[in-house]
């Protein structure tokens, strides 16, 4: 460190050498850090699906770094047994597109409305949006509980858990950022001129310009609602009707002696895969949708 | 640009045109009246009033001031926001700290990492995964016969009796370690957000004045950065006050293992503040007490959230 203060032109070479070789020394040093946390990271998902090929004897007794020959026969266990993992993952992806797709089109809609048109009170809405955003949902659950249970009972109904999605102040956060960079207003007015009504507008012009951010915000609603325990576990208590999260709590639950350890592993990769290939599939957007929340201007 | 909007063709109403901005704005403010506004509304109600069931089987509710917020300062609430904060303090800091380095080596232009991207998308990746299965794969992988409790012991790090479910401590650690993973891409891609948007010839004029790359980070990076970090900070604080999925899953909702009691409370130390909530809720149908723990919760997230927007304030005047 001596080094880096008053250097005369008679250390300078010599220092440079030191730097370029300190600069490789990092190098080696990140690479070997990123590549230990990448393992850290995926170690998981391959263990997963290896356990869910092999028998509950064998994972059992061993841990193995190669699959087994058991995927079929659990497979057949898995669909034979009581908690269905098929039906849990056609619900929770109805529940999951629905609300992913009321979250998307409501919030560009919220968005349009701050964004295109001049209002009294346009400025207050706006920044009520804002002021809500970090109302986490377990604080209104209890009201929200007794609201669906007890008043309008619909216990086991999907209604609940999918239409509060309209109401995304995170999804309209990054929506209406986006549309300030890349709506044009002309396009808005010349559309006016040519007499097209306002929702007509919304439809035919602002959804395709905005489709790269919808693309991005679909996916993370998706994965939010597919994730999701706290309330489905709250009020989906009927065994059909269970989605994927609330299976793999019962996973947790189940009696010692029904416990299938191959079954277990491969009913989680089901609930699991899903999501790691749409994110696969669309990594490049999702992680730069991330880093654009990150610069909230 | 909008101001421009046609409002001379259009006299025959105040508005015209602008009246549509009322109306988009409907479906969110219904949805966000009837499932949030009321629900919060009666959960404050109920916070107010305690629930009994008398000897003829009837509940009855009767007003009871602010006996049940009286309640969340007794030692057994405490100690679950002591547990949650544990839980969450475990993850953060490494979490920070490893975020930190990557964030500055992938934004380092002289350090040229490549497959950067590759790296962000696998970093990235647990963030993904549903808490509660990660949670139980957690469990699974780590219990008396799962694969890392073999590799483990075989390895020699463990007898064959150890249990990391039975102790508080490798309960704490393990639990705190999803949390770290599923969080520090999430964290590494908002700090190199901010390190990018760091003025190039600031580092330049550092490397000319021959500063190390410790310096640089000291006093270039880290000061500029600051704004994000407290925004990374409060939101993940705002977070970590939510964690319910992974203890749930590992404790099948106990909040077990039972260790050693600072408290000498009742509480489990693995039990979280959400835990409690939902368990209020949906088995004991203590509105009361779930209702007072709910309006905390909501005045503790509003502190919180005030401080976020004010280091967004502080971002923008950095910006201009």
């Amino acid at each position: 460190m001596a080094t880096t203060e008053l250097l005369t032109n008679k250390q300078k070479p010599q220092y440079e050498v030191k730097k370029s070789m300190s600069m490789a020394a990092i190098k080696v040093i990140a690479y070997i850090v990123l590549v230990l946390l990448s393992i850290l990271c995926l170690v998981w998902f391959y263990l997963l699906i290896i356990n869910a090929t092999r028998s509950h004897a064998e994972i059992n007794t061993k841990f193995a770094f190669l699959p087994g020959k058991s995927l079929i026969s659990n497979w057949k266990k898995m669909n034979s047994s009581s908690l269905n993992f098929m039906r849990g993952l056609i619900n929770s992806a109805i529940i999951a597109l629905s609300s992913s797709i009321l979250t998307v089109y409501f919030s560009m809609m919220t968005a349009f409305a701050i964004h295109a048109y001049r209002f009294p009170g346009r400025k207050f809405f706006y920044v009520f949006i804002l002021a809500i955003m970090m109302i986490p949902t377990q604080v209104t659950s209890l009201g929200f509980y007794n609201m669906i249970v007890n008043t309008f009972n619909m216990k086991n109904n999907y209604l609940p858990l999918i239409l509060p999605s309209i109401a995304a102040p995170v999804t309209f956060f990054y929506i209406i950022q986006y549309m300030r960079s890349n709506l044009p207003m002309s396009l808005v007015e010349a559309a006016r001129i040519d007499g097209a009504m306002e929702v007509g507008i919304l439809n035919r012009i602002v959804l395709p310009l905005m489709r790269p951010a919808l693309a991005v915000q679909l996916i993370f609603a998706f994965v939010g609602s597919w994730n999701n325990y706290y309330m489905p576990a709250l009020l989906i208590n009927e065994p059909k009707k269970r989605t994927l999260p609330i299976l793999i709590y019962s996973l947790r639950s189940a009696a010692e002696k029904d416990k299938d350890l191959g079954v277990q592993y491969l009913s989680m990769t089901i609930a699991v895969l899903p999501v790691i290939v749409v994110y696969l599939i669309f990594a490049r957007y999702i992680v730069g949708g991330v880093a654009l929340g990150g610069v909230k201007e | 640009m909008s101001e421009t909007t046609n409002t001379n063709t259009i006299k025959h109403t105040r508005l015209g045109r602008n009246k549509w901005g009322y109306i988009f704005l409907v479906p969110f403010f219904v949805t966000f009246l009837v499932f949030s506004l009321w629900p919060l509304i009666q959960t404050i109600y109920f916070s107010f009033f305690t629930k009994y069931t008398t000897q003829m089987f009837e509940e009855v509710e009767e007003f009871c001031g602010l006996k049940n917020y009286k309640e969340i300062f007794s030692a057994d609430t405490m100690r679950l926001f002591f547990n949650t904060f544990v839980l969450w303090i475990i993850g953060f800091v490494p979490q920070i700290l490893v975020s930190l380095l990557l964030a500055s080596w992938f934004a380092n232009n002289r350090l040229r990492i490549r497959a950067s991207g590759f790296f962000k998308t696998v970093i990235y990746l647990p963030n993904l995964i549903m808490a509660i299965a990660f949670g139980m794969i957690f469990y699974l992988m780590f219990a008396r016969s799962g694969p890392l409790f073999h590799l483990f012991e075989n390895l020699g790090f463990i007898t064959g009796d150890y249990d990391f479910w039975a102790h508080v401590g490798s309960t704490r650690i393990l639990i705190s370690s999803i949390n770290f993973l599923m969080w520090f891409g999430n964290t590494t891609i908002l700090l190199m957000a901010g390190i990018m948007g760091i003025n190039d010839s600031l580092f330049e004029a550092a490397e000319v004045d021959g500063a190390s790359q410790f310096q640089v980070f000291r006093k270039i990076t880290l000061p500029i950065l600051k704004p994000i970090l407290v925004y990374v900070m409060i939101t993940s604080l705002i977070g970590g006050i939510q964690m319910f999925d992974v203890p749930q899953i590992i404790t099948k909702g106990m909040g077990n293992p039972a260790g050693r009691d600072i408290f000498k409370t009742s509480q489990p130390a693995i039990k979280t503040v959400i835990m409690q909530l939902s368990a209020s809720i949906s088995k004991s149908n203590n509105y009361g007490s779930a209702g007072a723990l709910s309006v905390v919760l909501l005045i503790v997230t509003g502190i919180l959230s005030f401080f976020v927007y004010l280091s967004m304030v502080h971002r923008d005047d950095n910006d201009k």
